[in-house]
């Protein structure tokens, strides 16, 4: 009876989970392999013809091959930035847990600033202006970099906070100093948590649409999001080439997901503790 | 900032005994945790983020077109106050980060119990819950944008097969808040879920057996322990989904765009559209204010929180 | 340790290709032909993409040694937006497609265009055109495509079916739609997703305003006539009001776009349309039949005598002040000037309306709606919108136009607001008399 029960109550979450969370994404499916008459009505609907490979080579194609340029630059924002955020996050997160302070004060306030307050656009392209950095790939990786730091040190911070002194306290005495106890000891404790901060500012970035646009225009320097923009307005009819591009550039945040799946809320434990 | 990263580098030689390290942790050189440590975030921080930020309160004393700009005062905070959707801006903030952080910590936590138990399929639902994370704002906009349309959407299809008869959810000025709330809530659950499940993952079993001997049930093992014992991941999603839903932006815009009119016009997007204008002052006016109304918020927010952590 | 050396490892080396591929993309000459490369911005609406197509391809025929390099950008208040901030950074294309009238005053010309005064580039533009793209007494721009009208698009089909008639005032517009609804048919089409088209029913007005009172224009930009207090120029906020009191619009309008609206109208399930005629070339390879069914008439006002309609200036062609490329920059104006240009655009994108340039003729199988037009210039019973008369245009009029055409904002405030609105952009400005 009760072996009855609970498989009806999983049946029921099953069922309800798959339609919330996956019928947007079987329509999106859907979508992006009907042939543009049928597209156009937005219903969802079993397609009349599958245009997979055809849907798939237009929009790879379209406006010179901008997909794959697109591509290329998001995976190289992508994994510097996230490469950059983890280093600099953790180094900075280690200090801040350990070393209380009037600077680590003004530190913990200046982390939980970079959460509150809103970006600044005009004046941030101003200054990379004048540094000479406005419209290249550093300069939107520093932005990137600078926009993700607070999160990923709270996660750090919290993560850190659970691994004893002790620890510190022997290395040290093994002659340890205090970049060498970072780098020799504690960074590689930090690799569950370090996975989580992988996972989430990788989605983040590579998802990120308004920075892009605003501190690398241009075609040349498309990144995959603004191909999004271009498509919905360019081909503002064509439903289906819109959707495969949305199915197209969804994938990689969902392989890194795949791959990373198991390991999220292992580095997240440690933090939700802490807060 | 050059001043204390001379302090760790003045003298070499080891660190004498462990019991020392910790009542020597501020300031003394040769520290355990050198503050150079901080040197790469802190100069990127610094450079790219904050020197904008702090020059952004200057700008909001001139009106900055293009290329000049002229010192105007306070003139700009005083035309922004006087916006006249403002009023329904700070409601419709107001009401959208409640909703969607309230939403966030109800299903988060619900969801997170759920995916803790003994569930045959917890991987797969773990998987899915967490999809639309993964899937840009842009794309998850426009992809709602159709499914909720009033005659062909798939959401007013579904509850006519059941008899409700849908509206136009985002031409409609009562429901189209609202909608984005819930898509909100839609793509942000799975992170509110990971939080609440590497929270209840980390309560010692040892509570939950001493409950099973007092004869608890499921109840009373949720009320008893896993609801208290995960506030600190109540905590986190709490503030995280607060601070995103009063800065909320590119989600509404690309749904609605604060309309119909301006019903569901945020601070953000009044600021936005401001800075399409050309007038680059008055939103960065805006910009502060915006920081201001979330600082007054989240801060006592924060503090109390964390006071109700600290006394459980 | 091993482990984030090699992060930082291959993440400085990353940050090193990242700065050797995004430095190639320079428009230099290449060195040994001689050929110049001139970067063309234009936004990405079909009318546009295809205009400026034809006129690239034309140009680059005549002159082999001038590559034309087209890039596109968002349409609407983004990319207004883009074009700013390009201009503003020094980082604008060589030439650049942008609106003519009030938009372009916001561009600041003085400070970032070339100033084209008495330049030859200018010799066969209609002189009537040039005060809109001009500021502080220098010219700016050249005209690209056609004028267009804004005011009703309707469908003749439906009209010959039901036996209706052009109205001449706004009395006899409403007669047509409570016949239209009878039939089943939407009679107003509002398509509020894309709120700029919910402003047509004010925009579109500016005749009937004028006629009423000739020198608001002046006065409004003075800062002296506003929208509220003037009988005339609330009519258009009462006339979006009225429509949805009366239920004339179609179902869905909130979410409905431009899109949706222009085939609603076409395919006969809509009568009328307040748009403006640009929108329906583009329309033609989809729907050849557009070419004759649709028609269009100004917004009719109270006074049959008065009847008339408002024109949209054509959009210009500026070039910016950072161009290295002044010479070849010009000779693609003049060419975009000339009579040669729009045979070449002829070709591709049917004209919505007359052309702006000397001896360029409409085809004499032009499209209805650009023959409607034409009637209406030939009577003299024309004005150019608000917007090419006066550089105040409040931005937040599509948002207030929405509000009161969805029954949520009273027309008289939404007049109000209107001038508001219209009071910061004028301070934002910095204009005389606010």
């Amino acid at each position: 009876m009760r072996a009855v029960r609970r498989f009806g109550a999983e049946a029921v979450a099953l069922a309800a989970a798959t339609v919330i969370f996956l019928v947007p994404f079987a329509f999106m499916l859907l979508t992006a392999v009907k042939n543009e008459k049928q597209a156009t009505d937005l219903d969802f609907s079993w397609p009349t013809e599958w245009r997979i490979v055809q849907n798939f080579t237009e929009v790879i194609e379209a406006r010179d091959f901008v997909l794959l340029r697109a591509y290329l630059n998001s995976t190289i924002l992508t994994v510097v930035s996230v490469a950059l955020i983890v280093v600099f996050a953790a180094m900075a997160a280690f200090v801040l847990q350990r070393r209380a302070g009037r600077i680590g004060s003004v530190a913990n306030f200046l982390v939980l600033s970079g959460l509150i307050i809103p970006p600044a656009i005009v004046p941030t392209i101003w200054l990379l202006q004048a540094l000479g950095l406005f419209k290249t790939m550093p300069g939107l990786i520093l932005v990137e970099v600078a926009f993700g730091l607070s999160y990923a040190v709270l996660l750090f911070r919290a993560f850190i906070a659970a691994i004893p002194r002790e620890l510190d306290e022997a290395a040290m005495i093994d002659g340890c100093g205090g970049m060498r106890l970072f780098f020799r000891v504690i960074f590689p404790l930090l690799r569950p948590v370090t996975i989580t901060v992988i996972l989430t500012s990788a989605v983040a970035i590579f998802n990120d649409f308004v920075n892009p646009l605003y501190f690398l225009p241009g075609d040349d320097n498309a990144t995959v999001q603004v191909t999004l923009y271009n498509f919905q307005s360019q081909y503002n009819t064509q439903w289906n080439l819109l959707f495969m591009d949305i199915v197209l550039i969804t994938i990689p945040p969902l392989l890194l997901f795949v791959f990373f799946n198991r390991k999220i809320v292992a580095g997240m434990t440690a933090g939700a503790i802490k807060g | 900032m050059t001043k204390q990263h001379a302090g760790p580098r003045t003298g070499p030689g080891v660190v004498p005994g462990k019991r020392h390290a910790r009542a020597r942790a501020d300031g003394r050189p040769r520290s355990a945790y050198p503050y150079a440590l901080y040197l790469p975030a802190a100069v990127v921080y610094l450079v790219i983020f904050l020197v904008p930020t702090v020059m952004a309160f200057y700008f909001a004393l001139t009106r900055w077109t293009l290329f000049d700009s002229t010192f105007v005062g306070l003139q700009n905070f005083r035309d922004f106050l006087a916006e006249q959707n403002l009023r329904i801006g700070f409601q419709n903030t107001l009401v959208y980060a409640v909703v969607t952080s309230g939403l966030k910590v109800v299903l988060g936590l619900l969801l997170g119990v759920l995916l803790t138990s003994k569930l045959r399929l917890r991987g797969f639902l773990r998987s899915v819950v967490f999809f639309p994370v993964l899937v840009s704002t842009v794309a998850v906009g426009i992809t709602f944008s159709v499914l909720l349309k009033p005659d062909t959407g798939l959401v007013n299809q579904a509850l006519g097969l059941v008899g409700i008869d849908g509206r136009d959810w985002l031409g409609d000025a009562t429901t189209a808040l609202l909608s984005v709330a819930l898509v909100d809530v839609w793509k942000g659950v799975g992170i509110a879920t990971v939080i609440y499940i590497a929270g209840i993952l980390s309560i010692p079993q040892d509570y939950y057996q001493a409950v099973a001997v007092d004869g608890g049930n499921a109840w009373h093992r949720f009320r008893h322990v896993t609801l208290p014992l995960s506030w600190p991941a109540t905590y986190s999603v709490i503030i995280l989904s607060f601070i995103g839903g009063l800065r909320t932006f590119d989600l509404i815009w690309t749904m609605t765009r604060g309309g119909p009119g301006f019903t569901s016009d945020t601070i953000a997007s009044i600021i936005y559209k401001q800075y399409q204008a050309g007038f680059y002052g008055l939103s960065t006016a805006g910009n502060v204010l915006l920081f201001l109304v979330v600082t007054a918020i989240v801060v006592p927010l924060n503090y109390f929180l964390g006071k109700r952590q600290a006394a459980l | 340790m091993k482990t984030s050396h090699r992060t930082l490892g291959a993440a400085l080396a990353a940050l090193a290709l990242a700065a050797s591929t995004s430095c190639g993309s320079g428009s230099e000459p290449a060195a040994g032909d001689g050929t110049v490369t001139l970067s063309f911005l234009v936004d990405n609406s079909q009318a546009t993409l295809d205009t400026a197509k034809a006129m690239a391809d034309a140009f680059m025929k005549a002159n082999p040694t001038i590559k034309i390099e087209t890039e596109s950008r968002p349409g609407g208040t983004e990319g207004d937006n883009i074009v700013k901030t390009r201009l503003s950074t020094g980082d604008m294309s060589d030439v650049f497609w942008y609106n003519s009238g009030s938009l372009l005053q916001a561009l600041n010309p003085a400070q970032t265009m070339v100033d084209l005064t008495n330049d030859p580039v200018l010799a066969k533009v209609q002189k009537d055109f040039l005060p809109v793209v001009t500021q502080a007494g220098k010219v700016y721009g050249v005209p690209t495509g056609t004028a267009g009208g804004g005011g009703i698009l309707y469908n003749r089909k439906v009209y010959e079916k039901l036996g209706l008639e052009v109205p001449k005032t706004w009395d006899e517009f409403m007669a047509n739609n409570e016949k239209i609804k009878a039939d089943g048919i939407t009679p107003v089409i509002s398509t509020f997703k894309d709120t700029w088209t919910s402003q047509l029913f004010v925009l579109g007005d500016f005749y009937n305003v004028q006629a009423a009172n000739p020198t608001f224009a002046q006065d409004y930009t003075a800062g002296k006539a506003k929208f509220a207090t003037t009988p005339a120029a609330v009519a258009g906020f009462q006339h979006l009001a009225d429509v949805h009191a009366k239920g004339y619009l179609n179902e869905g309008f909130g979410s409905a776009t431009n899109d949706q609206g222009m085939k609603m109208l076409v395919e006969g399930k809509g009568a009328h349309y307040p748009m403006l005629s640009f929108q329906l070339p583009p329309l033609l390879a989809e729907y050849p039949q557009a070419a004759t069914d649709i028609g269009f008439f100004g917004i009719p006002g109270t006074d049959p005598a008065k009847n008339g309609a408002t024109i949209w200036e054509p959009a210009g062609i500026y070039i910016a002040k950072t161009t290295e490329h002044l010479d070849a920059a010009k000779k693609f104006l003049a060419f975009v000037a000339s009579p040669e240009a729009a045979d070449a655009v002829n070709k591709v994108v049917a004209p919505a309306g007359p052309y702006r340039i000397e001896g360029a003729e409409l085809p004499d199988d032009a499209i209805q709606v650009a023959k409607d037009l034409q009637a209406y210039i030939d009577k003299g019973a024309t004005a150019p919108a608000l917007e090419f008369l006066s550089p105040v245009k409040g931005p937040s009029l599509e948002q207030i136009t929405v509000a009161v055409g969805s029954g949520l904002t009273p027309p008289a405030e939404g007049a109000a607001q209107y001038d508001k609105d219209v009071e910061k952009q004028a301070k934002q400005l910095g204009l005389a008399g606010w």
